[in-house]
């Protein structure tokens, strides 16, 4: 539904909460998630889907919110960082990303959490090759990606 | 700078048949957009000219991948992740599954689609390579009607392509080989995820022994274009693979391509890898046959 100055209503579910919103549809999903619906957990790296740090899921699958307009979100299931934990228990990855150390300085590690989630959900037991490449799209400057690695097979022993 | 995003239109017509009719209204006025892996980088350097654009995302029967026995009939807004999960595709058009794995990442891979990596008209796109080497042929769509023709030549100039502005691509067609196919395919990037393509090459052949009976090679980032090399190819096809030869063809291939020097790589270095690749496709058809 387009409205008077040019905005269109659009209706989506964000960590199975439904959102009703008046938008630009070339907004960013990134700028909507952080600044509409103040979900901050979701951070801003390149803005040009190069390092991963915005990934969200849509519908099950890793995208890079910040090359997503909220224009083609209408009906679309998001999952953010935020819809990871479940009440106060953390995520099996997450716990795993505290233990071994996978998270340092912070800005990749929402979406580097979100594709390791993402990883064990479609390759429950991976292996070495599928854990590069599920996470090919995610860069981190601090931990070596090691530390990260080590994180994704703790995560899979402790789930 | 970054774009004033109130200026621009996306609009979500429900049907094709709606959507064919917006880019005929005023052809020209809108332009369609789907996984938007390369319009939403444009958007975001302040670098997206154009303002209008209708969303094709939903329009489910441009996605999927239909085989008959003569065909395999893949739609516009197939993904990259679609791609690589086909079992026919894997089977007999590889070089297109391995355009699809290493192209971005996995979030890329999501939302990419290969009629996107056609007509966004890259001369460094992964996939076309590939379709030039399989003599892919394209269906365009318009509120006339579809035409096929064949994808080789649909690139006519640096983003200038044989299409009209009320027209969509919305299928891409592989005919299937009865006989075994070599299937040859190398990007050279900086890295294996993400990076832009220095190089990217793409060939098939068909052969007896040592003899080519039918080449087909296809190059990435060497040309304005995504570049069949048909004189290449010409100067191949008939012939016995032996070190002469070789050198032939790579001698034919640096006339034939015109690589230049940008922020991704250099004229001489993609020469050469463009002349060792080569080398390196007709040693593996000399050694496997």
């Amino acid at each position: 539904m387009e409205t008077a100055n040019n905005t269109i209503q659009v209706t989506f579910m964000v960590n199975s909460v439904s959102k009703t919103i008046d938008v630009y549809p070339m907004a960013r999903l990134l700028d909507v998630l952080r600044e509409q619906l103040l979900l901050t957990g979701t951070k801003e790296g390149c803005g040009e889907g190069e390092c991963g740090a915005c990934t969200v899921l849509i519908d099950g699958r890793i995208v890079n919110s910040c090359l997503v307009p909220i224009g083609q979100i209408n009906g679309a299931q998001i999952t953010t960082i935020e819809g990871i934990a479940s009440d106060d228990q953390l995520h099996a990855v997450q716990q795993a990303f505290i233990d071994c150390g996978g998270a340092q300085c912070g800005i990749c590690t929402p979406g580097m959490v979100l594709a390791a989630v993402n990883l064990l959900e479609r390759y429950p037991n991976p292996t070495e090759t599928d854990i590069r490449n599920g996470l090919a799209g995610n860069l981190c400057r601090c931990t070596g990606c090691m530390k990260i690695f080590e994180s994704v097979v703790r995560a899979c022993k402790n789930k | 700078m970054r774009a004033y995003i109130p200026d621009y239109q996306l609009t979500t017509p429900t049907t094709l048949a709606e959507t064919l009719a917006l880019l005929a209204s005023e052809p020209g006025l809108w332009k369609p957009f789907a996984g938007g892996t390369d319009l939403m980088v444009l958007l975001e350097t302040g670098k997206l000219s154009h303002r209008n654009y209708v969303n094709i995302w939903h329009l489910d029967e441009l996605r999927g991948i239909d085989s008959t026995l003569q065909h395999v009939t893949v739609g516009a807004l197939t993904t990259y992740t679609d791609v690589q999960a086909n079992t026919i595709l894997r089977d007999e058009f590889p070089m297109l599954c391995q355009a699809a794995s290493e192209t971005g990442g996995l979030a890329i891979q999501n939302r990419g689609t290969l009629g996107g990596n056609i007509v966004n008209a890259s001369p460094a796109a992964d996939s076309p390579p590939a379709f030039l080497a399989y003599d892919a042929e394209i269906e365009l769509t318009s509120a006339q009607g579809s035409r096929w023709l064949p994808y080789q030549g649909f690139h006519m100039g640096y983003k200038q392509m044989n299409m009209r502005a009320d027209e969509l691509l919305t299928r891409i067609r592989l005919t299937r080989s009865k006989q075994a196919l070599k299937h040859y395919y190398r990007k050279v990037g900086t890295r294996k995820a993400q990076a832009i393509s220095k190089v990217c090459f793409a060939a098939t052949a068909r052969a007896s022994g040592h003899k080519i009976d039918e080449i087909r090679i296809a190059l990435g980032s060497v040309a304005p274009i995504p570049l069949r090399c048909v004189r290449t190819e010409g100067v191949l096809r008939g012939q016995v693979v032996d070190q002469s030869l070789i050198e032939t063809g790579k001698s034919e291939l640096a006339r034939e391509i015109v690589p230049i020097d940008d922020i991704r790589s250099t004229k001489d270095y993609r020469l050469r890898i463009s002349e060792n690749l080569l080398g390196d496709f007709l040693s593996s058809i000399a050694a496997t046959s």
